[in-house]
């Protein structure tokens, strides 16, 4: 059974479509990624999986429950949403007991899954603290935690890690690794940031425009574009041509340089070194190229992920959003 | 229960947690009490009132406590929905009529315990005849208070329902709060006041609160007890269901 099987998902506001007719499949325990711009659809796609949101059209299974057998929905799903949801007057501990209370985790388990969860985003020292004193980033694992407490078979996170700063973005993605191992819960993320969406997600969608535009590993997406680059810098680019003809490479030449295509870049170097040593030809320097994701999502949306501008509400939210954090 | 106590014990930690909004809530009903009480006290006697002016404000200032109170507890639904919380609680498989009803039992309680705080003082400063007071007197003052918290903390809750923001915070203190407060004749008697101010006061369900009050703890008042009672449980009980529905209807 998949984790969620989504079949011509649409949902519009006032004319607008918001969501056009996505259809995709996750798989249990995999860690999956909505990736695309603001506006894309991505977190309108959560809310409708996560029941907050009554689709226009299509339907979908989460846990094997249809949308509208709401409760059974509900309590299948964690959910980390892109705004902080949190009680800054009460502390750790009781934000979560909140939380287990809410989903009637029976007394007695209700502590040893509050530890539980605790450990895992290591916030045991921290949860006794009003969460108004918490950074950006302790609020974030916080919410993390919340949303394991009930067991939830899928965990949706929005955003999740919005606004932190660079250092905090890759201690987030260590947690959510290791939740999604530890839990072997089902992860389904959305995020604009390129580097996010690469090392954490098994598999990608690229949305776009409310359309889902490309889905599959973080891999084979950026292998539709084909082939890795090496520049190498030499005094006779063309006699090192020569003595590399008979490898499986397209090979050019370009201001002084040449340039090898192949599928296997980190591969071909130091093939490539020993060629070149056996020909006694010194190379002076290599730099190898490889697609990214922002080359992909280039490639099937015809434009560049942070083309798009804040418009002036999304701009106030992030204001408030910092200020909050 | 489940839910219902979950939402309550939530509200009486927050509660609990700010001590200084505690003293905040009774600041300025207990400033009202001491200079508009003591001050009028002594330079008015109202016509047809067999006590003091204190004593006359009294029961109103306790209403007022309630007022001030409930209105605010329902309407920081509107925080929960600006800081996040309410997604929270909404996207839990549990009944959103659970969640408003714990909501309101929450609020109700929060003021229940001002309004008995500001009781308490008043009896200690002397506005309250401790020696006039009876058991069943007390018992319908608190049923009283419990129906004017219920009926206002609903008000709030329509109102958080409706708005997304505070910014129609000070319109709704101009032109509901304050002329609830002004026409609930906890100033002064109503039976001698205008015509229109009458009808007015007759729509206001502070006003059966007050009289309420009056009539379980002075024993004389304008309307006879059982009336107010009733008029104020239709009206609880009414906004409490608006309440309701219009929570169910909360749209993120």
């Amino acid at each position: 059974m998949a984790a969620i099987a989504v079949q011509s998902l649409s949902k519009s506001y006032q004319g607008v479509q918001a969501v056009d007719g996505v259809s995709f499949e996750i798989r249990e325990g995999e860690l999956f990624g909505l990736l695309g711009p603001n506006g894309a659809g991505k977190t309108t796609t959560i809310s409708m999986l996560a029941t907050l949101v009554r689709p226009t059209a299509g339907t979908a299974q989460v846990n094997g429950h249809e949308l509208r057998d709401q409760d059974a929905v509900r309590r299948s799903i964690g959910i980390v949403f892109q705004d902080p949801s949190l009680d800054g007057d009460l502390t750790g501990r009781e934000n979560l007991d909140f939380h287990a209370r809410l989903y009637r985790l029976p007394r007695a388990a209700r502590e040893a899954r509050i530890a539980e969860v605790l450990r895992l985003v290591r916030l045991e020292d921290k949860a006794s603290m009003l969460v108004k004193t918490y950074s950006g980033g302790m609020k974030r694992r916080l919410e993390i935690a919340r949303g394991l407490i009930h067991r939830p078979a899928v965990l949706f996170l929005d955003e999740p890690t919005l606004g932190l700063d660079p250092q905090t973005r890759r201690n987030i993605w260590e947690y959510i690794k290791a939740l999604n191992r530890k839990e072997k819960v089902t992860v389904i993320l959305t995020t604009h940031y390129m580097e996010e969406a690469d090392a954490l997600c098994d598999r990608i969608a690229i949305i776009d425009q409310g359309k889902i535009v490309a889905l599959d590993t973080p891999a084979k997406l950026k292998a539709v574009l084909g082939k890795d680059s090496i520049s190498v810098e030499v005094a006779d680019p063309a006699k090192l041509a020569k003595v590399l003809a008979k490898e499986k490479w397209t090979l050019s030449l370009a201001g002084g340089r040449l340039a090898i295509g192949t599928s296997e870049g980190a591969k071909a170097i130091p093939r490539l070194m020993r060629l070149a040593a056996k020909a006694k030809i010194p190379i002076l320097s290599v730099d190898l190229k490889r697609p990214t994701l922002e080359d992909v999502f280039i490639h099937y949306t015809g434009h560049a992920i942070r083309d798009e501008r804040a418009d002036g509400r999304e701009l106030m939210r992030q204001g408030q959003r910092l200020w909050r954090r | 229960m489940g839910t219902i106590d979950t939402i309550w014990l939530r509200e009486m930690k927050r509660f609990v947690r700010a001590r200084s909004r505690i003293v905040g809530n009774l600041s300025m009903p207990f400033v009202w009490l001491v200079i508009m009480g003591f001050g009028l006290s002594s330079s008015f006697t109202l016509p047809g009132v067999p006590f003091s002016y204190l004593e006359f404000f009294a029961p109103g200032i306790i209403g007022m406590t309630l007022l001030f109170t409930s209105i605010f507890a329902g309407i920081s639904v509107i925080w929960e929905k600006q800081f996040g919380f309410l997604k929270e609680i909404l996207v839990a498989p549990a009944s959103r009529t659970a969640i408003a009803v714990g909501k309101m039992a929450g609020s109700v309680t929060v003021a229940m315990i001002n309004g008995l705080l500001l009781f308490a003082i008043a009896l200690l400063m002397g506005a309250l005849p401790l020696a006039g007071l009876s058991a069943a007197g007390v018992a319908a003052a608190l049923v009283c208070m419990a129906l004017i918290s219920a009926f206002f903390v609903s008000v709030g809750l329509i109102l958080a329902s409706r708005l997304d923001n505070m910014e129609g915070f000070q319109m709704i203190m101009s032109f509901l709060v304050m002329p609830t407060f002004f026409l609930s004749g906890a100033f002064f008697p109503l039976a001698t006041a205008p015509g229109w101010m009458q009808a007015l006061a007759f729509v206001n369900p502070l006003r059966y609160g007050v009289d309420g009050l009056r009539g379980s703890l002075l024993g004389v008042a304008e309307l006879p007890l059982v009336v107010d009672l009733a008029v104020l449980a239709g009206a609880a009980v009414a906004a409490t269901l608006v309440a309701g529905y219009a929570f169910r209807k909360i749209r993120l």
